[in-house]
């Protein structure tokens, strides 16, 4: 039987990609999952009684070294912020490729904690800083200090020790280029380093509560039981900075849908499921429940998904157990039909990602397939037609050329680089000022500018005719050419008009990086935990693949 | 060291911000990296042209021909790059495209390079005296290893390199008798069990 790929007209709507979840295709497991057999050490631990200091880690496979420098510094409350504005966090960190010298680390010391007005070079990789959850890493401390784990109720509240603010790689502040390292296999999967280097955090933050607590009592203190250091993960503050890009990197975004649209509609493909595929399935959706249950929030957008994804998920137990029949031919392709029809977007896209658990051996080739040439498909092919041009705008953007512009609230805001932090912004722009200086992601407005003007071109006119007079638009017409050849590059929907809920697109990205936990603080920005429940570092070479589930 | 990942956006960003479209910034960003990724001045020439640019009047050429003379004001590296390499495919058909009174060439340089890929051929270009071969868009061979730095060229030529070999018929068949040496000769025995296909065609 042949299924079709699902519709980009459904799939690619917003609130759709705002209900998708982690899988196994996300990167921090496909991360795992390449370097399970990588060697790890600290090398280096020198920090003082209070947790100041500098820390190194690194990964190693034959002649390879990847390796985490850590600056953890003194901070006081008032200096302490999420926000991207911030100047002070209470640790940063760069992942340096290969061994670091003491020279690096001397300059790296100046420079890493000063993040974005600091300058660091193409030795290093990825850069970050974090905050403490000062509530857990107290509490956590204090409990050692005197010998005894940590209350489970505080930890699972909140879920990790240190939240992150913000990762940089791809030649940000100087690191290095991506062209620089594309010959490496390792890291050939989309932000690989990105989830490196907080995998890596992630340890830091444990052997600094051990080490405060050991300073502090040494004869009474004890080491955070390996049990309660899976149990956390590395929270992460993402505001708007990382809605753009999935805009920006079309090829990229459709990259990624697509490897989970192949995935699961090969898994619809299946005749006959094996007994051991069923019953990995039903464990992992059955474990996954506490996951789901866990799930902390104070928004009340997030906690009515919650709250019907629970509903829904009650029901789709219920189905399973008493209606459905997987010994029947192509058993996931019914379950997913009928999940498409009696479930919530929510509940769809997260049976969807337990679908794929029980098939690495049709996932794991489309991991590889993620990454983008995307310099491949810059040139716009000049030589093609206006009558070209408006096939795909009728076919790609059949719901977007119907939006009128001209109503206000379709074409109520704008995009903007802040001047203070260079990261993007969204404002009102009958309200704010600064329109003027819009960035160019008002797509479906400028995609329907386009469709309007070529309305009255001849059907023979090349595009290279077209732009002589009409370089306005190039940028439109640069990305319909891309987007005929990619059917899940483009966002459905209209991301200046007044329903858009910034957070969706955040969500999306999130959930491929294999986020969990969504919460969020306001519609355009949101905490996440990530790496909860996986291996610690010293487990690596034994990694169980459901580690989620566990 | 500023990345090439730096360099593209913030080119990008200064040629919207003097007055360009983003389509057009997105060319110029991916450009000026490409100039610094092959170790061409892009951002010293960029910015230079950007500060002569709103107190000069430079000619935004639409359709270029195989002669374009501008005496008054000369050529905008910018317009002239994109309709080149918008129109690349009909200008490939010219012998030689001259430019007399062009701003800034080495801005036009990349524009030529990617053209030289999206159609095959190498393309060479004479700046006054100094020269250069695009190679395919992967390198740029130059006779000028120092001095990037031209305001005003008189006279730019392109020509459009037909695709040839760089040696002889006979020093080709020379070497491919010398790779001849890595091959076995076949006994009838090799002929009848090792070829794979049948032994007659009609099989």
């Amino acid at each position: 039987m042949q299924i079709e790929l699902r519709d980009p007209n459904i799939i690619m709507k917003l609130s759709r990609l705002g209900s998708f979840h982690q899988s196994k295709i996300s990167f921090l497991r496909s991360f795992l999952e390449e370097f399970k057999n990588w060697e790890f050490n600290r090398d280096l631990f020198d920090l003082d009684e209070n947790g100041y200091g500098e820390a190194v880690y690194s990964l190693k496979k034959n002649k390879r070294i990847y390796s985490l420098i850590c600056f953890a510094n003194a901070l006081s409350d008032d200096e302490r912020s999420d926000r991207v504005i911030a100047t002070k966090w209470d640790a940063a960190f760069v992942l340096h490729d290969g061994i670091p010298t003491k020279k690096d680390i001397s300059r790296l010391k100046i420079n890493v904690p000063k993040q974005e007005v600091g300058r660091v070079s193409y030795k290093e990789l990825t850069l970050s800083r974090a905050n403490k959850s000062l509530r857990v890493f107290n509490h956590v401390v204090e409990s050692l200090t005197n010998g005894k784990q940590p209350n489970n109720k505080i930890l699972s509240d909140v879920g990790y020790l240190y939240r992150t603010t913000a990762v940089y790689g791809s030649g940000k502040f100087g690191l290095a280029d991506r062209f620089r390292l594309k010959n490496r296999n390792e890291i050939n999967g989309p932000f690989r380093l990105e989830m490196m280097l907080v995998y890596l955090i992630r340890q830091f933050t444990f052997d600094q509560v051990n080490h405060i607590a050991k300073c502090k009592n040494p004869q009474k203190s004890i080491q955070l039981a390996d049990k309660v250091s899976r149990s956390l993960g590395i929270g992460n503050s993402t505001g708007l900075g990382m809605a753009p890009f999935i805009v920006n990197h079309p090829t990229l975004l459709n990259n990624w849908i697509l490897a989970r649209e192949k995935s699961l509609k090969k898994i619809r493909e299946i005749k006959i499921v094996d007994h051991n595929d069923k019953e990995l399935f039903i464990r992992c959706l059955n474990n996954s429940f506490k996951n789901v249950t866990t799930w902390q929030t104070d928004s009340d957008f997030q906690r009515k998904k919650i709250s019907q994804l629970i509903k829904d998920l009650t029901k789709l137990n219920q189905y399973l157990k008493n209606k459905f029949d997987f010994n029947k031919n192509y058993p996931f392709n019914d379950l997913y039909l009928w999940i498409e029809k009696n479930l919530s977007e929510e509940c769809i896209e997260y049976t969807v990602s337990m679908m794929m658990e029980p098939y690495s051996k049709i996932i794991n080739p489309h991991i590889k397939e993620m990454s983008s040439d995307e310099e491949k498909y810059f040139n716009i092919p000049t030589d093609r037609t206006i009558s070209d041009l408006r096939n795909i705008l009728e076919t790609k953007y059949n719901e977007i050329i119907k939006i009128d512009f001209s109503e206000k609230e379709n074409n109520q805001n704008f995009w903007f680089i802040s001047k203070n932090k260079e990261e993007p912004r969204i404002a009102n722009r009958y309200k704010e000022e600064g329109h003027e200086l819009e960035q160019p992601l008002a797509i479906a407005r400028d995609i329907k500018k386009l469709y309007i003007k070529i309305s009255n071109e001849k059907n023979s006119l090349t595009i290279g005719n077209f732009l002589i007079n009409n370089n306005d638009l190039r940028h439109v017409v640069r990305r319909a050419f891309i987007i005929e050849k990619f059917p899940y590059a483009e966002i459905q929907d209209n991301i200046i008009g007044s329903n858009l809920v910034p957070i969706d697109m955040l969500r999306l990205k999130l959930s491929f990086f294999g986020a969990m936990k969504f919460d969020p603080r306001s519609d355009k920005w949101l905490r996440i935990t990530m790496f909860q429940g996986a291996p610690l570092a010293k487990e690596l070479n034994n990694l169980d693949e459901h580690w989620m589930y566990n | 060291m500023i990345s090439l990942s730096e360099i593209d956006t913030t080119c990008k960003r200064a040629t919207k911000a003097i007055g360009f479209s983003w389509g057009v910034a997105e060319e110029i960003g991916k450009n000026m990296r490409l100039l610094e990724m092959f170790g061409i001045p892009g951002v010293n020439n960029l910015l230079e042209y950007f500060n002569i640019y709103k107190e000069n009047n430079f000619k935004k050429t639409s359709l270029i021909t195989e002669k374009n003379f501008s005496e008054s004001k000369p050529f905008c590296p910018i317009v002239s790059g994109l309709n080149f390499l918008d129109q690349i495919n009909s200008l490939n058909n010219f012998k030689e495209i001259n430019f007399k009174n062009f701003a800034y060439p080495i801005i036009f340089l990349p524009f030529a390079s990617r053209a030289s890929e999206i159609i095959g051929k190498r393309i060479f270009i004479n700046m006054d005296e100094k020269k250069f071969i695009l190679n395919f868009n992967q390198t740029i061979f130059t006779n000028s290893i120092n001095d990037f730095k031209i305001v005003i060229c008189n006279n730019l030529s392109i020509n459009f390199l037909d695709n040839k070999n760089t040696f002889s018929e006979k020093k080709w068949n020379d070497l491919y008798e010398l790779s001849k040496k890595t091959f076995v000769d076949e006994t009838d025995n090799l002929k009848k069990n090792t070829a794979g296909a049948g032994l007659t065609d009609n099989d």
